[in-house]
C-alpha cells in the first residue's frame, strides 16, 4: 500500500499522530504526507478518525503523540488561529464565517485595513473585489454573506484562508450541500490553488469527486491508516474495500437459502419518490416477510431514502401506495397511521429520550398513536415494558431506569421495542447495529430474521455488509444520492455490493 | 414516579421548612392561626394568600419550561386580564367578566404558541414581544388610569374566603388540581416530558409536538389570566403599570427551584408551587423581620442559590462542566 516513487519534498508531513479520548483510541499512529500543489483526498467512514486527524493537525485538539513538519520545519499549533498564522487553514462544511456581515467584512475580519484606527471601508471593498476576482468571482462585496449560495460562501472562506498566506488548505466536506454546477465552480478554484502550489486536503464522501480532482488518496479506518496511494494506483473497488475494511476473500458469507416462492403481498410501493437535494427519485417495493437492504457509503442517500419513506422529510415528487391504496406520507404521524415504524441512525439525538425511563421510552410511540386523551394505564405500560424487556433481553431488566444509563445495544433494543409495541407492518431500521457490542449485534440480527418470518416488511440501512447479505432478500445500492443498483436472490453477496458501490466490474472472489 | 417525587422534593421541602422556621424565629407569632368571621388568619395563611399569583403563574410556567420554552409575557398578560376584569366588573355579570378576562389570556397564549410552534421563533424572543406590548395593551384598556371597581362578586375572588381559606388560595388549589388532572390524568405529561427531553426523537415517535407547544402556552396564558383576575380583585382595581410587574421572573424562579430544568424534560407541578411558596415565605419573613425590604432581593438570591446547589445531583460534575466551558471559550476552536 505504500508508494515507492521518490516524492518531491513534502509540504506537510505528519508522523505518528495518536489521540485517545477517555480510553477510546480515535487516532493510532497515523502518518500523512501532503506535497505542494497536491489535492489529497482524506477518506474514511464515520468514526474512522478523519475529523480527529484534522483537529489534531490544526491544534483544535491536542495530540497525544506524533510530530508534524511544514516545509521541513516542525510546528505544533495550539489553536486554530495559531494554525492559520502558521499557514494551515481549514474550511468546514458549515462555513464558520459571520453570515450577517458583508462579504468584504468576512474576508478581512480581524485584519481590516485601517487609518488612524478607523476601518477604511472603501479600501477593504476594493481589496475584497480584487481578491475574489482571482477566483473568478465577481459579486457585490458589500452584500451580507448569507445572501449568497453556499458555494460562494465556501469560496469566500477559501479566499480568506488563502489571503492569510495559507500553504495548506483543509476542506472538510465542502461539497456536501452543493449542486453539480457549484461543485464545478469550487473545483475550478481548487485547481487554481493547486497551480499556485498550495496543498489541499479534501475530505468528502463522494467518490466521483475524488476521482475527478484528486492526485492522491489516504484512507483511514478505525483510527488507523488503512492505505495511501496515488490516484492511478487505487481503483474504486480497492478504495471501497479499504474504506469498509472488507476483503473479497471474506465475501462468501454464509447465507441461509431462501425459498423463492410466489411474491409475497405488497405492503408499500413507492414510484418516482424523491426530493431535490436529498435523493434522486427512486422506485421501492416492500413486501410482507421480506427484507430490503440499503447499502452505500455514508452520505450516499440511504438515510435520506428512509426519512422520505417515513415522512420525516416530505418527498417533492412521486407517489406512495400502501396496502394497495394511494397514500400521502407527509409526517411521521401519517406514516405511523399507515403502520410504519422507524428506528433512526442517530440513536441519541433522534431516538431515545435520555431522561425518561425505559418503560416510558418503550410506550412512547404507541401512546402517541393512541393520542394524549387515551392514556395507557400504568398497568398496561408495565405489562408492555415487561414483555419487551423479556422478549429482547434488555439489560438491566429494570423498566424504571432512565434509558440514558443503558448501554448502546440495550438502548437500541428499547427503541426496537418502542416500534414493535405499535405492531407495525413496515419497520425501517437505520444502522440498527451501529455502535453496539457484539452480543447485541447477534441478537438484533436474530430479531430481524424473526420479524421477517412473522410477515413484517423490513427496510434496513446497514454498513455491515456481511450482516446485510445474511438477511436481505433484496439489496439496493446507493451512490451519490441515487439508487444505482438493485440486487436480488443469488446476486446478493458482499463482492457484488462492493462492486456496485464502486461502480466497477465485479472481480471474481477468487482473484482476491 | 412514586419513587421519584419524595427524593426529588426533599431539598425544596427542607428549604421551605428552614425558611418558615427562620420566620418563626424573627416573629414568634408566625405559626399562630386564628379564626375570625369563619376565615383563617395568620402569617402562614398570608404566605399562601400572597403567594397565590406567583403560584398560579408557576403552574403554567412549569409546563412551558418542561417543553424547553419560557414565557416572559405572563406578568403583562396578568395586567391585560386584570385590566379587562376591572373595566367590566361594574357593568357586566361576573361570568361575562371572567369569560372576557380568561378569553384574553387564552388569546395571549395562542399568540405566543403561534410564534413559537408555527413561526419557529425562539421562545424567549417570542414571548418578549407580548411582555413589552402587553403592558401597553393593558394601559390602552385602562386608558392610562388606575381603574377601580366596586363589584362585590369580583372582589370576593381576591378578598373572600371559602371554607375558611382565602379565595386566591382555593383558586390556586383548584387550578393545580385541574392541571394535574389534565396533564397527569392523560398522556400529555409523558408527551411534554418526552418532547422537552428530545424534541426530534419525540416528533419521530409520532408525537404532535407543535400542537402540544401551542397548548402549553395557552395554558400558561390561562393561568396568567386567573392570576391577573385575583390580583385585580384583591386591590379592587387595575394598575396597568404595576400589576404583575416582574412576576414572570418569580414564576420562572419558582419552577427552577421546583427542580424543573430549563433544558426541558422532567417536571413537577407540585414542586413548582412549593417553589412559589418558598419565594413568598422569604418575602413575608423579611417584612416581618423589620429589615428594609431592599435586602429582600439579595437574601432571595442567596436562598435560591442554596436551594439550587442543594438539589444539584453532582456539584462536582457541574464544576467540571464549567471548566470545560471555560477551556472551550478560551481555545475558541471551530465547532467540528
Amino acid at each position: 500500500m505504500h508508494a515507492t516513487e521518490t516524492p518531491p519534498r513534502p509540504l506537510l508531513a505528519v508522523t505518528g499522530f495518536s489521540k485517545s479520548f477517555a480510553g477510546f483510541v480515535a487516532l493510532d499512529r497515523v502518518d500523512f504526507t501532503l506535497r505542494p500543489g497536491e489535492i489529497h483526498a482524506l477518506l474514511g467512514e464515520n468514526g474512522a478518525g478523519k475529523s480527529t486527524l484534522i483537529k489534531t493537525m490544526t491544534g483544535v485538539v491536542t495530540r497525544d503523540a506524533g510530530t508534524m513538519g511544514l516545509d521541513g520545519v516542525e510546528i505544533a499549533p495550539r489553536s486554530a488561529e495559531e494554525a492559520v498564522r502558521m499557514g494551515l487553514a481549514t474550511v468546514y462544511q458549515e462555513v464558520n464565517l459571520a453570515p450577517n456581515l458583508s462579504v468584504a467584512q468576512n474576508l478581512f475580519l480581524g485584519r481590516q485595513p485601517t487609518r488612524f484606527g478607523l476601518v477604511r471601508e472603501g479600501e477593504m471593498r476594493r481589496r475584497a473585489r480584487a481578491l475574489l476576482a482571482e477566483f473568478g468571482l465577481s459579486i457585490d462585496v458589500a452584500a451580507p454573506l448569507e445572501s449568497y449560495s453556499v458555494a460562494v460562501q465556501h469560496i469566500v472562506a477559501i479566499a480568506r484562508a488563502v489571503d492569510q498566506s495559507a500553504r495548506v488548505l483543509i476542506l472538510d466536506e465542502p461539497t456536501a450541500s452543493l449542486d453539480a454546477h457549484e461543485v464545478e465552480v469550487l473545483f475550478a478554484v481548487m485547481r487554481q490553488l493547486k497551480a499556485r502550489g498550495i496543498g489541499i486536503v479534501f475530505v468528502t464522501h463522494f467518490l466521483d469527486q475524488v476521482y475527478a480532482i484528486c492526485d492522491r488518496i489516504t484512507v483511514l479506518r478505525n483510527g488507523r491508516l488503512a492505505g495511501s496511494a496515488p490516484i492511478a494506483e487505487m481503483p474504486r473497488l480497492d478504495l471501497v474495500r479499504l474504506m469498509l475494511g472488507r476483503e473479497l476473500s471474506e465475501a462468501t458469507t454464509e447465507r441461509p437459502p431462501r425459498t423463492e416462492d410466489a411474491p409475497a403481498a405488497e405492503v408499500a410501493a413507492f414510484r418516482g419518490f424523491g426530493k431535490e437535494g436529498m435523493v434522486a427519485p427512486f422506485d421501492l417495493t416492500l413486501r410482507a416477510g421480506h427484507v430490503v437492504g440499503l447499502a452505500g457509503l455514508l452520505g450516499s442517500g440511504r438515510t435520506e431514502t428512509v426519512r422520505l419513506v417515513f415522512g420525516a422529510d416530505r418527498a417533492d415528487c412521486g407517489t406512495a401506495e400502501v396496502a394497495g391504496r394511494a397514500a400521502s406520507i407527509g409526517s411521521p404521524r401519517e406514516a405511523m397511521a399507515l403502520g410504519f415504524g422507524y428506528c433512526p441512525e442517530e440513536r441519541k439525538t433522534e431516538g431515545i429520550v435520555a431522561d425518561l425511563t425505559v418503560r416510558e421510552n418503550i410506550v412512547l410511540a404507541l401512546q402517541a398513536r393512541r393520542g394524549a386523551l387515551s392514556p395507557l394505564s400504568r398497568r398496561e405500560q408495565d405489562a408492555i415494558a415487561a414483555k419487551f424487556i423479556r422478549l429482547l433481553d434488555i439489560r438491566p431488566p429494570d423498566p424504571e431506569r432512565p434509558i440514558g444509563l443503558l448501554s448502546g445495544g440495550n438502548q437500541q433494543k428499547a427503541l426496537l421495542a418502542r416500534w414493535l409495541a405499535t405492531a407495525p407492518r413496515l419497520l425501517i431500521l437505520d444502522e440498527p447495529t451501529r455502535g453496539i457490542d457484539v452480543g447485541a449485534h447477534a441478537e438484533i440480527i436474530r430479531l430481524i430474521r424473526e420479524l421477517c418470518a412473522e410477515g413484517m416488511a423490513l427496510l434496513v440501512v446497514s454498513s455491515e455488509l456481511e450482516e446485510l447479505v445474511t438477511y436481505a432478500d433484496e439489496v439496493i445500492v446507493l451512490r451519490d444520492r441515487a439508487h444505482v443498483a438493485r440486487l436480488g436472490g443469488e446476486q446478493i453477496d458482499v463482492a457484488s455490493i462492493l462492486a456496485a458501490i464502486a461502480e466497477a466490474p465485479a472481480a471474481p472472489p477468487a482473484a482476491a | 414516579m412514586a419513587m421519584r417525587f419524595p427524593r426529588l422534593g426533599t431539598s425544596q421541602l427542607l428549604a421551605l421548612g428552614v425558611i418558615l422556621l427562620a420566620n418563626w424565629m424573627v416573629s414568634p407569632q408566625f405559626f399562630d392561626i386564628r379564626v375570625q368571621d369563619g376565615r383563617l388568619f395568620g402569617s402562614l395563611i398570608d404566605v399562601l394568600n400572597r403567594g397565590a399569583p406567583v403560584a398560579l403563574l408557576s403552574i403554567g410556567m412549569v409546563l412551558v419550561i418542561a417543553m424547553r420554552g419560557i414565557d416572559l409575557s405572563v406578568g403583562a398578560v396578568m395586567a391585560i386580564c386584570g385590566a379587562i376584569a376591572a373595566s367590566l366588573a361594574d357593568s357586566h355579570a361576573l361570568p361575562v367578566v371572567l369569560a372576557a378576562a380568561l378569553g384574553a389570556g387564552l388569546l395571549c397564549g395562542l399568540w405566543n404558541g403561534f410564534l413559537v410552534a408555527v413561526l419557529g421563533i425562539q421562545p424567549i424572543v417570542a414571548t418578549l414581544i407580548l411582555m413589552v406590548a402587553g403592558r401597553g395593551i393593558a394601559q390602552l384598556i385602562t386608558e392610562g388610569r388606575i381603574v377601580t371597581f366596586t363589584s362585590p362578586q369580583l372582589a370576593f375572588l381576591g378578598g373572600g374566603s371559602v371554607l375558611g381559606l382565602p379565595t386566591p388560595v382555593v383558586l390556586t388549589l383548584g387550578m393545580m388540581a385541574l392541571t394535574l388532572l389534565v396533564v397527569r390524568g392523560t398522556a400529555l405529561g409523558l408527551m411534554i416530558e418526552a418532547t422537552g427531553g428530545n424534541p426530534r426523537a419525540s416528533a419521530l415517535a409520532g408525537i404532535g409536538t407543535k400542537l402540544i407547544t401551542v397548548a402549553v402556552y395557552v395554558w400558561s396564558g390561562l393561568c396568567a389570566a386567573l392570576a391577573g383576575i385575583v390580583a385585580s380583585a384583591d386591590i379592587l382595581g387595575a394598575d396597568a403599570n404595576n400589576a404583575g410587574l416582574w412576576l414572570e421572573l418569580d414564576a420562572i424562579l419558582a419552577v427552577v427551584i421546583g427542580g424543573t430544568s430549563l433544558f426541558g424534560g422532567r417536571f413537577s407541578i407540585l414542586l413548582a408551587v412549593v417553589g412559589a411558596l418558598i419565594i413568598q415565605a422569604m418575602n413575608t419573613g423579611i417584612l416581618l423581620s423589620g429589615f428594609p425590604p431592599e435586602t429582600n432581593l439579595v437574601v432571595k438570591a442567596v436562598v435560591v442559590l442554596a436551594v439550587l446547589l442543594a438539589q444539584s445531583p453532582r456539584l462536582g460534575g457541574a464544576l467540571a462542566g464549567l471548566g470545560v466551558l471555560f477551556s472551550r471559550a478560551t481555545s475558541g476552536g471551530p465547532r467540528r
